[in-house]
């Protein structure tokens, strides 16, 4: 008898030893997990209209719209244990012109997380799902200036930037536009371009996210739209002002690869 | 024999006779005996009498276009067999002109993809396109939707046919497919004869049927008479230089290719072709015959003209003919009400 008391002592202090240092606490119970997408340009915080960058090939140019796709958020524990987010729950519309969308907001099991997955973009299953399997963000009902949906070629634009560059042409609408419409998702019945890309977020060094039920992590990543620009291909708006679904814009799409960086976590 | 059991026996069959009435007035999808399995998703979209009803009202609904003056049957047209008859290219929404021909909405049920280039590839996506292309009907979907709740009937039909109060996109691309999928063309005198209704082809027509065999029948394949394959079938890149196909998968082995499309109930469908450019029925045979031009990635099948004499035209004319279903055109139930 003394022996079990013993025990259940230890183990009571064990635990409140635990609770006090607010240690890794592993278990499946859901708490809310933060995603921030800060939308930068290059050293420069994007301003809509307003802000005027520079991109290498030194046109000059400012953002209209910049919207994209975030989905299918995985995570990864300190101990290398993943959980794959609900998929009905993971698909998120990043707006710069609506703040409250630049946090992708899910729920995970209270843990601590060292390693982040997402698309940018919609996956192919879900873009060939039935329609009822497409609500919110996913609704392809999106209005023709700012949606994300392409009728004609059924299919999610993942990535779209729009704006004015002097170097740009004159359109038929008598600007000075670049329009970035990305997407593609493979094809349905026959092969073709596919722009989903997916990228792995390491959090040790900006920190890992602990996650609890009494508050919420958020992990805060700054996206680059200036490696649009400035990636592996080097994009100049004076002679590709208009990418829309064309060859052509794997070039912007493996871009994209070097615009997510995670630049620190609020636990 | 019993009074009483008489009478119940006359009440009965009375009440049979009167349920089977009312099944007749709406049975729902039926495949035709001599047509294949459909390829639309009917487990994920049943067909119901309400929702048929309401998907054929939205069908005649000009609040889809921005200024509520064209509807999809604008483009459409039952007596044209569901074309814009007389039109090479659709005036829609301020007379503006689209890029290609109005297709027949006709036996969808058995379509793989939709439109002349395939790039829509499930039905229910279909009705998106022509409401939010800036030449046809130029609105949004969220301004229709609000169109349909201000309206008096559509809010509580919407309810009856979905069994809960509301409208969004899902429940009016439903309700579109109901109406498209049931828009079936079966009745021609070439399906009679294939279900040995009694008709019978005439000699012509019978040797239009070999002839049309031997020559057009690999794509445009019975009973459908369409394969729903991709081909260029030679009659020249267009003053468009429209791309077809290539346009959605990028491919260059799909540049200048169409769908194939059905050959029923042509003698309401002109003019034919992805842009329309041929009126008559014999221009499209003459090409067949005479003109087949070599742009890239003709169809292998149409290397060089095929061989048919004057007489084997008129004979392909006369079976073409045997695919006009006069009853689809007037059929009441595909009908504005």
């Amino acid at each position: 008898m003394n022996k079990i008391w013993l025990l259940l002592v230890i183990i009571g202090m064990a635990t409140a030893c635990k609770k006090e240092e607010s240690g890794p606490i592993d278990s499946d119970e859901l708490a809310s997990l933060s995603v921030e997408f800060d939308n930068i340009v290059g050293p420069q915080n994007l301003q809509l209209n307003t802000g005027s960058y520079t991109n290498a090939k030194g046109e000059t140019f400012s953002v209209s719209i910049l919207q994209y796709f975030i989905s299918n958020i995985k995570v990864t524990r300190t101990n290398g244990t993943e959980y794959v987010v609900p998929q009905d729950s993971s698909y998120f519309l990043i707006r710069e012109s609506d703040p409250n969308s630049r946090f992708a907001k899910v729920k995970v099991p209270v843990g601590d997380y060292s390693g982040l997955e997402f698309v940018l973009g919609v996956d192919s299953l879900r873009s060939t799902m039935d329609i009822s399997d497409r609500k919110g963000v996913l609704d392809p009902a999106g209005g023709m200036e700012d949606g994300m949906y392409w009728g004609w070629n059924s299919g999610y634009i993942f990535f779209k930037m729009e704006g004015v560059s002097p170097q740009a042409p004159v359109d038929p609408s008598g600007q000075n536009k670049f329009r970035y419409h990305i997407g593609g998702f493979g094809g349905y019945s026959a092969p073709t371009i596919n722009n989903i890309k997916t990228f792995s977020i390491d959090l040790k060094h900006g920190g890992v996210a602990k996650v609890r039920t009494d508050r919420e992590s958020n992990i805060h990543l700054m996206v680059d739209v200036q490696k649009v620009f400035n990636g592996s291909h080097q994009v100049s708006i004076a002679e590709n002002p208009t990418v829309m679904f064309s060859a052509y814009s794997v070039n912007i799409a493996n871009n994209f690869e070097g615009m997510f960086h995670h630049h620190h976590t609020e636990n | 024999m019993d009074t009483k059991l008489l009478i119940a026996f006359i009440l009965l069959t009375g009440l049979l006779a009167c349920s089977k009435e009312l099944m007749e007035t709406f049975k729902g999808f039926e495949r035709p005996s001599n047509f294949p399995n459909p390829e639309y998703h009917f487990n994920n979209n049943e067909i119901t009498r309400a929702k048929f009803e309401l998907g054929r009202k939205l069908f005649y609904e000009p609040r889809f276009s921005r200024d509520n003056t064209i509807s999809c049957g604008t483009c459409h047209i039952q007596s044209a067999g569901f074309t814009h008859h007389g039109h090479d290219v659709s005036h829609g929404i301020d007379d503006l002109l689209g890029k290609r021909n109005s297709p027949p909405i006709m036996n969808l049920a058995w379509r793989k993809d939709f439109f002349w280039d395939g790039g829509v590839f499930d039905m229910d996506l279909q009705p998106v396109v022509p409401i939010m292309n800036p030449v046809e009907m130029d609105e949004t979907i969220p301004n229709v939707i609000r169109k349909l709740e201000e309206h008096p009937e559509y809010p509580s039909l919407f309810n009856e046919a979905f069994g809960s109060p509301g409208i969004d996109t899902e429940r009016i691309m439903k309700a579109f497919s109901q109406f498209m999928a049931m828009v079936i063309s079966s009745n021609s005198k070439y399906d009679k004869v294939m279900r040995n209704e009694g008709a019978k082809f005439t000699d012509e027509e019978e040797k239009g049927y070999r002839l049309f065999q031997q020559h057009c029948g690999s794509c445009h394949k019975e009973p459908l008479f369409t394969d729903e394959s991709f081909r260029n079938n030679g009659i020249g890149i267009g003053y468009n230089n429209d791309q077809g196909r290539y346009e959605v998968t990028l491919n260059e082995k799909d540049m200048y290719t169409f769908k194939v499309p059905s050959l029923r109930n042509l003698s309401y469908t002109s003019p034919y072709m992805h842009d329309g450019r041929f009126i008559k029925l014999d221009a499209v045979l003459d090409h067949y015959a005479e003109s087949i031009r070599d742009t890239p990635n003709l169809d292998p099948l149409l290397r060089g003209n095929l061989p048919l004499s004057p007489e084997d035209k008129l004979f392909i004319l006369a079976f073409l003919k045997t695919l006009d279903d006069p009853g689809f055109v007037t059929d009441k139930r595909f009908a504005e009400q």
